[in-house]
């Protein structure tokens, strides 16, 4: 990894906070700590304003002429339409209790890593142009004037927010800071202000239907593709049905499944479990992105690139949708889809074909998780497994942010995996489940140019990572989040290396034992299974 | 800073209190400021309530802190995900009875061991702890002072007093909860000096709440232990304002109108300060909502319209190259009109 520092250099933290107060310290924008701006033609296809040129590192903008007034009256908008931002804007009391639990202050020491001083950077805007006590007492009310430096204080610490929520869960008013940042980064975006990872994925997958811009010829050969490798592994030939009408369910998984090393082989794991059970589905090109960097833009831009999972079901007369393993894709299924774009009267309540299973609590979305699916499987009994074939693997599991604190996902996926693995050791307890830290990539910034800044965020996973590898070998983690499955990589080689990265279905696909197929040596990675060399 | 101002900003009130009375504008501190202030804190308070309700709650956006309700043998964590109201309800109540967020604290230390970093988290309850102490106390403290207001005196005021001094240590009685409360009091302004990240995060609001109700508390405490105010007097003087007929008793000195003028500005500064989180606790989106968007429907009151890239407009883009690649299309490629078009 060029330019990041190493371990030793970069756990020298200084926690102690600084002497000159919050609001007169700047962040210097240098290569590494910021991510690159969204490219003009970008923002001019998806119709966001004021594309142009620009670095951070430059002195002026190119701001809006009255972009003062455009963030008074987009806040003001906001202020109206969210109960959420409004109270989170009155009630914080800096009681501190959020401070240490945000990865990228454990990781850094910045004192605006802290959730409440984050949030306390849109807070005293907020004070200054909406509170009486702020507009008279200023800074004695925790009240600072709107400048192009408060602006950009904003886009330095609003991109280093994940959105994880795990603040949110210890503050005793539930403040979510994720939610703030959420607010700020659509304040950003009126004045064309964000980043170009986040912006490129949300254009693909708007025209393209996947953040990676991959066109449906190409889409088609990828699947192929990795149908030849599952004929090499198992001797079974798969045709999965893409784009086809009338089958009973359309599965929609993030596109890095299809795309990205190692989720094509979780995405394998998943077409040989439909193919074994004889599942009546298929994919889409259309809808062929379960992710959703929309959230990580505007609610506007979430339900728009949303919308096209219900089109193309009522489109290809599908009953429900199943969902592969993907984080925020969960969370806007959870918490967003149904009132974004619902009700969907043309789908029916899912019921698993093979078990009979009725999903209630997916009774309105219409729309279910894989491992809630494949969960109920192996419950009843309708699939075989073969754990021994993932002996070779000591696993653990990463509770990805959106479906821990976001939906609640955590026994369906550990029990699909204690199914499928027979070594498995969970990292200690203030790191997993509603506790579980961020990969430090999460809400879009899972890009390289900010490598430091996401290996410093990464220190809490990758030092429970660590403990459980140093007191258990474990060499695998494995995760239901197609961005974990990029970003938790180079988190492993830093903090843990030895650790490899997998997603839950990958460890299914392993251990399935299929009608017909022929003595599995490899795994899916084709690489030798131990004691099968050469057999 | 903060720290300074808001001490010399209460010692100034104090200070004014005084002044005032012994020059002889008893009836105002006594009378009309209290009044003032009951009327600022009900009307600021409705309407501060008032103006949160206004913002609609578009999205079920509950922080989920167990196990979501999903198939019959997976078990439930009801309280930290509810599925519906009735959990919901549960929720909230110990949250706002018992601080059940607040109670997760930890704390986090980055060491070394064996040539190894690690991040270690220890349960840190004291915040936890003195915060309820604090909110509690304040409960009984509110509840004894009915007994100034009211004749008879009701029943659960005189059992508040009773158990609150059990102890029966003292004349008059000590009641543990004026300990307490001091005790909490300074526990957190304490921390907020000391703790180098509760100091850096802090506001003036921050401070001159505590420093405010340390006054109240240590005015109170002054009547009735030492300066042992006359209590008949006092209770006259209040039942007046009660009965809206204010008058003034001599015998009654002047700590007292500081104590009453300290609470007045509290009721004051309440509704325009972070105190409000007494009412926004019961509103936070993450906390009082069941975890129900994908078994329920609910309504966006200002739901934007659905507009997206349609498959037409997809297949449009690419129907030459799914048509090569045996992908199925609803439009074959002759009927589109550029090759109807090339066609003629
Ligand atoms: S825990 Fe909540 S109230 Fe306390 S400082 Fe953080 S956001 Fe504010
Ligand atoms: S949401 Fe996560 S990343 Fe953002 S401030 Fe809270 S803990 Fe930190």
């Amino acid at each position: 990894m060029a330019n990041v520092p190493t371990p030793e250099e970069l756990l020298k933290i200084n926690y102690s906070m600084p002497d000159k107060g919050w609001m007169d310290m700047k962040p210097v924008f240098k290569d590494g700590n910021f991510c690159y701006p969204g490219k003009p033609d970008v923002i001019k296809e998806i119709g966001f304003p004021n594309p142009r040129e620009w670095s951070p590192k430059d002195d002026d903008w190119q701001l809006p002429e009255n972009w003062m007034e455009i963030l008074h009256d987009g806040m003001k908008d906001r202020l109206e339409r969210y109960r959420s931002f409004k109270i989170f804007m009155d009630i914080c009391v800096r009681c501190g209790a959020c401070a240490d639990k945000c990865h990228f202050f454990i990781g850094g020491g910045d004192p605006k890593n802290m959730p409440v001083l984050r949030a306390e950077l849109l807070r005293s805007i907020y004070r200054k142009e909406f509170t009486t006590a702020g507009k008279i007492l200023g800074k004695l009310a925790g009240a600072r004037p709107l400048t192009q430096d408060v602006v950009k204080e904003w886009f330095y610490y609003f991109y280093q927010c994940t959105e994880c929520r795990r603040c949110s869960l210890y503050c005793p008013y539930g403040i979510d800071t994720a939610e703030v940042t959420m607010m700020a980064r659509e304040l950003l975006h009126l004045l064309g202000i964000n980043i170009n990872w986040i912006m490129e994925p949300v254009r693909n997958c708007n025209r393209m239907g996947n953040h990676l811009g991959i066109q449906p010829h190409a889409f088609k050969d990828i699947v192929e593709f990795l149908c030849e490798d599952i004929e090499e592994v198992t001797g079974i030939k798969i045709d999965p049905p893409i784009n086809e009408k009338g089958h009973e369910i359309l599965f929609i998984t993030p596109s890095g499944d299809v795309f990205a090393d190692p989720g094509v082989y979780t995405f394998m794991g998943y077409l040989m479990l439909f193919h074994e059970l004889g599942l009546d589905y298929t994919l889409s090109t259309y809808a062929s992105e379960g992710g959703n960097f929309g959230l990580f833009t505007s609610h506007e831009m979430m339900k728009k690139l949303n919308a096209k999972m219900y089109a193309e079901a009522e489109r290809l007369g599908s009953k429900w949708i199943l969902g592969g393993e993907c984080g925020h894709m969960w969370r806007v299924i959870n918490q967003y889809m149904d009132t974004h774009n619902g009700p969907a009267p043309f789908l029916e309540v899912p019921k698993n074909p093979i078990t009979g299973t009725v999903f209630e609590n997916a009774r309105q979305t219409k729309m279910v998780h894989i491992t809630e699916f494949t969960a109920d499987l192996i419950k009843h009994d309708k699939i075989r497994l073969d754990p021994s074939r993932n002996d070779h693997l000591r696993v653990t599991f990463h509770d990805s942010c959106n479906p821990a604190r976001g939906m609640g996902l955590f026994d369906e996926p550990r029990y699909v995996i204690k199914n499928a693995v027979r070594n498995y050791f969970d990292m200690p307890p203030s790191t997993i489940r509603e506790h579980t830290y961020c990969c430090a990539g999460g809400s879009g910034l899972n890009t390289d140019e900010i490598m430091e800044i996401r290996m410093r965020g990464g220190l809490p996973r990758g030092n429970a990572l660590r403990h459980v590898q140093r007191e258990h070998d474990v060499n695998m983690m494995s995760c239901i989040c197609a961005i974990d499955r990029a970003t938790l990589i180079p988190l492993a080689d830093y903090w843990a290396p030895g650790v490899g990265i997998c997603g839950v279905h990958e460890l299914v696909g392993n251990a399935l034992i299929m009608k017909g197929e022929k003595k599995r040596t490899m795994d899916l990675r084709q690489e030798e299974l131990p004691g099968m060399e050469g057999e | 800073m903060s720290f300074f101002i808001s001490f010399l900003l209460v010692l100034a009130f104090g200070s004014l209190a005084y002044l005032g009375v012994e020059s002889g504008y008893k009836l105002m501190f006594a009378a009309i400021i209290p009044y003032v202030a009951v009327g600022v804190f009900v009307f600021g308070f409705v309407y501060k309530l008032i103006d949160w309700a206004r913002s609609p709650v578009p999205f079920r956006i509950p922080t989920t802190g167990g196990q979501q309700k999903s198939l019959d043998w997976i078990k439930t964590d009801y309280l930290d995900n509810p599925p519906n109201k009735g959990w919901t309800v549960g929720r909230m109540i110990l949250e706002i009875l018992t601080f059940r967020s607040l109670f997760r604290n930890t704390s986090m230390n980055l060491r070394w061991q064996d040539g190894e970093p690690r991040v270690v988290y220890y349960s840190e309850k004291w915040l936890w702890l003195f915060a309820l102490a604090f909110h509690y106390c304040f409960l009984v403290i509110f509840i004894r002072h009915f007994r100034f207001f009211m004749e008879p005196v009701p029943l659960l005021v005189q059992g508040a007093e009773f158990f609150d001094g059990i102890l029966e240590i003292g004349a008059p009685r000590l009641y543990q909860t004026d300990l307490i409360i001091i005790a909490a009091l300074l526990f957190l302004l304490l921390r907020r000096i000391f703790d180098n990240k509760v100091r850096y995060i802090s506001l003036l609001s921050d401070y001159f709440p505590l420093f405010l109700l340390l006054s109240i508390v240590g005015t109170g405490l002054w009547m009735r232990y030492f300066a042992k105010t006359d209590i008949v007097g006092v209770k006259q003087m209040t039942m007046s304002l009660v009965q809206f007929n204010p008058v003034i008793v001599d015998s009654v000195g002047a700590i007292f109108y500081m104590h009453l003028f300290f609470v007045s500005i509290l009721l004051i500064y309440f509704p325009f300060s972070k105190l409000m989180h007494m009412g926004g606790v019961f509103l936070s989106p993450t906390r009082n909502l069941p975890n129900d968007s994908r078994m329920k429907h609910h309504v966006n009151p200002w739901n934007p319209p659905k507009k997206y890239h349609t498959y037409e407009a997809y297949e449009d883009d690419f129907r030459e190259v799914m048509v090569e690649a045996g992908l199925p299309v609803e439009k074959q490629p002759e009927e589109t009109p550029e090759t109807k078009a090339e066609a003629e």
